[in-house]
């Protein structure tokens, strides 16, 4: 049954364990495809109904702050970063300097989220939320504009929270040495979610900021 | 270290990346994010869109191939991202070409 050791170049006990990482990392990246099309289908609809309201996606994103944005924006590329970097550190079996810049990582992330709760609220502040008379007294195209500027930047911020709670079990794991220096590839998973997430940001901040 | 080295055969390729690259690639996204924001300050007309589009893809290509390791991997995965992200680009052109169709036969 067992494979043979120098068949693997691994123990007969390392053998069972049926380790597979490049097809552990292709399986990732299938679902990353998956991801592709979801936001993919989102950045349809906005093409067409900015194709359609031009003038009314121009005069919505003016109430969008370039600055936060952008600040934002700084936050994930950074946090891509040092998700990169904690690979990197992993590979050269430097443990701690990995489980810190994972903390960075997830730290970053939280950052991001605290930008985009001041950035709703205020929004909501201002009236400017599903439904509401704001809203509604607000052109069509206005209308459309913010409801998917609520519907993509929020999935967004989902994924982003889901990566923190990715990057977090990695860091639990890489403290248990469950993730090591022969092992890795549960947080290069991780990781390429994370870069994902980054690149739809790239892509959300030109098309919803910066269209003014 | 050489010894180690000879029992983790794989990883030759891998330690190619230090961390200087991802520092100079962090570098590079942060840049073009800069420009992206003081070409929008511009009115370049019809090719606003496309210029925030180019710049995006330019750093989503940089993010894809050294941070995701693209670079490094096999050539099944460059294939897999290049048939799917073609397939996105054709379900783009198609919805465009059959949009505008539309359009113009209601006037």
């Amino acid at each position: 049954m067992s494979i043979p050791a120098p068949f693997t170049g691994k123990t007969e006990h390392e053998a069972h364990a049926h380790r597979d990482d490049i097809a552990s990392r292709m399986g990732m990246w299938l679902f990353l495809f998956t991801e592709l099309l979801l936001f993919g289908g989102l950045f349809f609809l906005y093409s067409v109904y900015r194709y359609e309201n031009k003038e009314a996606f121009h005069d919505a994103a003016r109430e969008l702050d370039t600055l936060i944005g952008a600040f934002n924006t700084a936050i994930l590329l950074t946090s891509s970063l040092t998700m990169a970097l904690s690979i990197a550190a992993i590979q050269k079996n430097k443990k701690m300097l990995s489980v810190v810049f994972q903390m960075i990582t997830v730290a970053l992330g939280l950052g991001f989220m605290i930008n985009k709760y001041f950035e709703w609220s205020l929004k909501i502040s201002h009236g400017l939320y599903p439904k509401s008379e704001v809203m509604l007294s607000l052109d069509h195209g206005e209308i459309i504009f913010f409801g998917l500027y609520y519907v993509m930047t929020g999935l967004h911020g989902l994924h982003v929270l889901v990566g923190m709670v990715l990057i977090s079990v990695m860091t639990n794991f890489t403290l248990k040495n469950i993730i090591n220096r022969d092992n890795y590839v549960k947080l290069e998973a991780a990781g390429l979610y994370w870069h994902l997430v980054d690149i739809i940001w790239i892509f959300l901040f030109p098309l919803f900021y910066l269209i003014t | 270290m050489n010894e180690q080295h000879t029992q983790h055969p794989h990883e030759s390729k891998e330690d190619g990346h230090g961390y200087g690259i991802y520092i100079l690639v962090w570098l590079g996204l942060l840049t073009l994010t800069g420009i992206t924001v003081a070409v929008a300050g511009i009115n370049l007309g019809g090719l606003t869109v496309a210029t925030a589009l180019i710049i995006a893809s330019i750093k989503s290509y940089l993010v894809l191939t050294i941070f995701m390791h693209l670079r490094v991997e096999q050539t099944a995965f460059k294939v897999f991202v290049i048939v799917a992200l073609f397939f996105v680009i054709i379900s783009f052109v198609l919805l465009f070409s059959d949009y505008s169709f539309i359009q113009d036969s209601d006037v």
